[in-house]
Formats: structure tokens, sequence, C-alpha cells
């Protein structure tokens, strides 16, 4: 491993509910920087380790280090104010639905920063910019097609300007191009802002376009297959079922 | 030019420097952070408006330590002002992660479709965009009521849709679990009636009348009412809240598209099954009523019992439970209309929902007080 400190560590986590073991013996780390990828089929337990990660749900066994601070160790105010340098994108967005998009980027500034209400508006029309809603601060999230939802919960995740972003699936029902501009925008974001970022998602090209490195999570033996590059995996794995998915299936001969 | 002071408080610094005719160098240094504010822009508007005119303006952030959002902000905000002047801004002396957030910023234009028509409408259009909308809210009611009918004789025939385990459960929702609480109110309001009724009759020496007093309130209005009003609140609400949220998860949708009318499979077994169980409650809220005013009347006044039972039984007449009863029916179904009608209207958003729960409960509460007293007229007229 890098001498680095990794900015998220995980160390032989186990996820059950109540006496249901959905994952156990998962452990690795992610670089500062990095864009780091959970993958699996479907009802792996893909979501259940972010939420571990985001401090939504306890693991069974094992620990979670931000930087080296170990996270499920500390008290719940500790927590808190660990989890204020990281931003999530939930799946369908998780807007605030009775909030303009105006209110619901303010929001998290209003509670963490002290900004006067010009500073409040320039930064909040900022951040919608950057995901390119400018000028739709007035619009409620109902008004939005999905897309747009998506972005407006981006600006939102990033109203912190946070270290650490964590995305749920973001380009589920999403249309092709639309998933492809977010991944550049993600891709846009690292660059400029130097984000660590966790993505859960079984969108195969974003996986291949992102993904620095990723985890990949097995249904039937419950724990964690394989660690590395995407595409070291798709061509270079032992193990068939990663290749599988990593080419939907098609015939390993097949060189990408 | 003189240069402008540097704002010393704050962790980061600020300053202004006319080097040519017409060049403004924009110097940041130190921590740009949004956690330590951000500077006004009155500085730059004052050194913009100085003439002669700046034509050029250009960036210094060699010294910047430490920038997020706030650095982004701020030099967004003196690109604004600086082109609404007609100002070239040369943003080469920027970090190149401001550069890249500034250019991913400007890609997409403003929407200005989209912003929202804030401003006031004359007071005129406002008095006919309010009558429009009542029109159009008295229309929606009458045309739910005719669905409602409509559905209500496909289910007289036989032909309506519905899930008969839905009914089952609506009946116990509204009729078994709601006794508690109809059990209480019924039991107060008929120990508050004895004893208004004991205070004022025997006044007279006419305390015998309190069976009376008791036993037609009770049978006649507040058992019917009082288990509408409770039922509003508890259930009206409820279908309000279950359909609104159907109505946001485009669970509504989905039965149309499949051709299963809402109107069938979600109204009528809520209206049924309030029409059904809402008789039968006020009959039970008669009896706890009756029961109260019989215990205040025994223990507090030391009526005789089986005096205050024949008072009662000679007061008291079929007739008059039956209008409470019959009354009890209506009710049912202006609560289950209620219910139904604020839910399905209801928006796609967490606060629509709530809106429309309440909306409903008041819906339902105006409606039975209307027609109750629609009821006391025409009862009065018929000598019942």
């Amino acid at each position: 491993m890098a001498a680095t400190m990794p900015r998220i560590a995980v160390k032989d986590l186990t996820m059950a509910y109540g006496s249901v073991v959905i994952q156990r013996d998962v452990t690795f780390s992610i670089q500062p920087g990095e864009i780091f990828i959970i993958m699996g089929l479907s009802g792996c337990g893909k979501s259940t380790l972010l939420r571990c990660l985001m401090g939504l749900v306890r693991p069974a066994q094992g620990e979670v280090c931000y930087d080296g601070e170990p996270f499920w160790a500390a008290s719940a105010a500790e927590r808190a104010r660990m989890m204020r340098r990281c931003g999530v994108l939930y799946q369908s967005g998780a807007l605030w639905s009775s909030m303009t998009l105006a209110e619901n980027v303010a929001l998290p500034l209003e509670a963490y920063r002290a900004l006067r209400p010009r500073a409040l508006r320039a930064v909040v029309s900022l951040k919608l910019a950057l995901v390119g809603l400018a000028g739709c601060e007035e619009l409620y999230p109902f008004e939005l097609s999905g897309g747009m939802r998506k972005r407006a919960a981006l600006a939102r995740a990033m109203a912190l300007d946070p270290d650490i972003l964590f995305f749920d699936e973001p380009s589920a029902g999403l249309d092709p191009l639309s998933s492809r501009r977010l991944d550049e925008l993600i891709l846009e974001l690292r660059a400029s802002l130097g984000a660590t970022i966790v993505v859960v998602t079984h969108e195969l090209a974003s996986i291949l376009t992102i993904g620095d490195n990723s985890i990949f999570l097995d249904v039937e033996t419950k724990t964690m297959l394989a660690v590395g590059h995407p595409k070291t995996l798709r061509d270079a794995s032992p193990e068939p079922k990663i290749r599988a998915f990593l080419r939907r299936g098609e015939a390993d001969a097949t060189t990408a | 030019m003189r240069p402008a002071r540097d704002i010393t408080h704050a962790p980061y610094a600020l300053q202004y420097d006319r080097p040519g005719d017409d060049t403004l160098v924009v110097r940041l240094a130190g921590s740009w952070k949004l956690e330590e504010g951000l500077p006004a822009m009155t500085e730059l508007q004052r050194h913009l408006e100085v003439t002669p005119r700046v034509r050029r303006l250009i960036f210094d952030a060699h010294d910047v330590t430490a920038w997020d959002s706030g650095l982004v902000t701020f030099v967004r905000e003196v690109v604004e002002q600086s082109t609404s002047r007609q100002v070239v801004v040369d943003q080469r002396g920027l970090p190149a992660g401001v550069q890249r957030l500034l250019a991913l910023a400007a890609a997409v234009p403003e929407q200005e479709a989209a912003r929202r028509r804030g401003a006031r409408l004359p007071w005129l259009t406002r008095i006919g965009t309010a009558v429009l909308s009542g029109w159009q809210g008295a229309w929606d009611i009458l045309s739910f009521i005719g669905d409602t009918v409509l559905a209500s004789l496909r289910l007289m025939r036989g032909k309506a849709f519905f899930r008969r385990v839905d009914l089952a459960l609506f009946l116990q929702q509204c009729g078994a679990q709601a006794l508690g609480i109809v059990t209480l109110i019924s039991f107060l309001v008929g120990l508050i009636l004895a004893f208004i009724g004991a205070v004022q009759l025997r006044k007279f020496g006419a305390q015998i009348y309190v069976a009376d007093l008791v036993g037609l309130a009770v049978t006649r209005e507040m058992g019917a009412m009082m288990t509408g009003i409770i039922l509003a609140g508890r259930t009206g609400a409820a279908f309000a809240a279950q359909l609104g949220t159907m109505q946001v998860n485009e669970e509504i949708d989905a039965l149309i598209t499949l051709g299963i009318p809402p109107m069938e499979f979600l109204v009528l077994p809520r209206m049924l099954a309030l029409m059904l169980m809402m008789p039968v409650l006020c009959v039970y809220a008669d009896l706890v009523g009756m029961l109260a005013g019989l215990l205040v009347s025994t223990t507090l006044l030391h009526m005789p019992l089986m005096e205050y039972l024949n008072e009662t039984q000679r007061a008291v007449h079929l007739v008059d439970c039956g209008l409470g009863v019959g009354k009890s029916v209506v009710f049912g179904a202006l609560v289950a209309l209620a219910g139904c009608l604020r839910g399905m209207q209801s928006g796609r958003s967490a606060a629509a929902v709530g809106a429309a729960a309440t909306s409903a409960v008041v819906t339902g509460i105006v409606w039975i007080i209307a027609t109750d007293g629609m009821f006391a007229v025409v009862t009065e007229r018929l000598g019942i």
C-alpha cells in the first residue's frame, strides 16, 4: 500500500440486518482524490456498505477510518463532525420537496456557515451554475426532470465543499447522454476540487470511464471478491464472475 | 492611484491596484474559505466607476494559500460586475482549479424562462384568479361526487372492482380501532351535558328532565356529530395521506394505466367502510353518552336508577335514534369523500401530502356541520 494515509480505510467490516449477514470481512482503502467504485449484482449489499460508510447503518463488526480516525468507535457528536466533510448524492436525489432548489442548497450553508444573505445567494447561484442549473433557483423539485433533479441534488451535496462525496447510483434512471454528462461532471469536479469520490453503481460505462479503483461484492459468498482498477479487473481478474460482470456476460475472448 | 486598504481582520487579503491607465489588478492572498465570509462588492464598484475608466481587469492570486467555493463565488461576482460594465476580465492569474470551475459554471447559459415570474399581480387580476379557482374547486368537488355516484351504481350492479380484503382492513381501521377514542369522547360529552342540564334544571326542581336532555341530545345530535368529527380527524386525514402518498409515488397512475378506475379501487372501499361503521359507532356512542348521563344523575343528583331509565325510555323514541343513525351514515360518506377528494387532489411533494391531510379534516368537519344544520332545519319543518 502507498505510504500516504488513506482517506477512508475499511477493516474487516461485517454488515448484518439482525441475524442476516449481508457481507462479511470487507477490507479496502480509498486514497485521497480517488474515484472509488463499489460494484456488484443487485442485492449484494452495495448500498448497505455505502450506508455504513456514511454513518447511517452501524456495522455488525469491523471499523471504518477517516484519515486514520476510527469512525464507529467515536461518539455520535464526533461522527456528526466527521460526516460534515462528506457530501451525499442519494439515489433518487432526496431533495426536500417543499423547498425550492435555492433553499435546498442553502440549508446546509445556513446550518454550518455564517454567511450574509447576499453572499449566501451568490454561493447558491454558483453551486447551481456548476451543475448546469443556472437560473433555476426558484423552481421546486417536482418541476424538474429526473436528470435535473440529480444535478440539483449534486449541487446540494457539494454545498459545503466536501472532501468526500458519496454517490448512490448516480446514473440510475438517466438516459445515456445525461449519464455521460454526469460522469464528465464528476471527473471535472474531482479535478478542480480534489475531492475523494465513492460511487455505488452497476452502470458499466460509468465504472470503466471514471473508476480509479473498485471493489466487487459477491452475492453468493457474501464477501468481497476483488479490489483493483476496473479495467484491470475486466481483463485480468482470475474470477470469472467479475470478468462476466464487467463484460455484461459476453464471452471473454473479445478483447477490449 | 492609491491602493485600497487591506482587510486585516480576515485571514484573506484583498487589494485593488491601478498600475496602468486602463488596468485594474485584483490582488488576492491568504485563505479564501467560505467559513471566513466574503468581502463586499462596494470597493470594486467604486474602482470600476472611477474615471479614467477601467477597461481590463486581471487577477494576481500568487499568495493564495487555500481556497474553496468562497473564492470561486467572489471571483464570479467580480467577473459579473466587470462584464456588465464592458470591462474585459483576464482570468489567467487565478488558480487552475478556479478557472476550470468558472468555465464549468458558465458552460450552461442561465435559463431565463425558469426564473420565477414573481411580480405581484394587480388586485383585479388577483380577485379574478381567486374567483376562478374557487369556481374550479367547486366544480372539482361536484365532479368528484358525480364520479363517486357512478362508481356506487357500478357497485350496486356488482361490477365495481376492488379487493374485499381492503374493505375488511378499512372496516377494522375505522371501526374497531376507533372504539377507544369514541368511548372517551362520547362519555365526556354525555357527562358534560348531564352536568350542565342538572345545574339549570335543579333550580326548577326538574332534575328528572336531565334524562330527557341527555337522551335526546345524544341520540339526535351529539352521538352522530361527535363520531363524525372524530372520524374526520382520525380516518379522513389518514385517507388523504394514503392517497396523497400514492399520488407522489405514481401508484395512482399505475392503477389508471392498468385500466383499474381509482374511484372504484381506492375510493369505494373507503367510503363503504365508513358508511358501514359510522352507524355502528354512532349507536355505541349513543349508549355510552346516555350511560354517562345516568352515572351523573344517580351518583351526584341521587336520582333513583329506575326512575332515570323510565324517563329516558319515555323521552327517547325510536325515531330519534333513527335520525341520529341516519345522519351518521351521511356523515360517514362525507368524511370519506372529503378524505379521498383531498388525497386525490394532492400535489406530488411531502408538503402537499401534509396540506392534503389538513384540508381533508377541515373539509370533512365543515361538511358535517353544514349538513347537520340542514338536517336541523328539515326535521324541524317536518316535525320529526
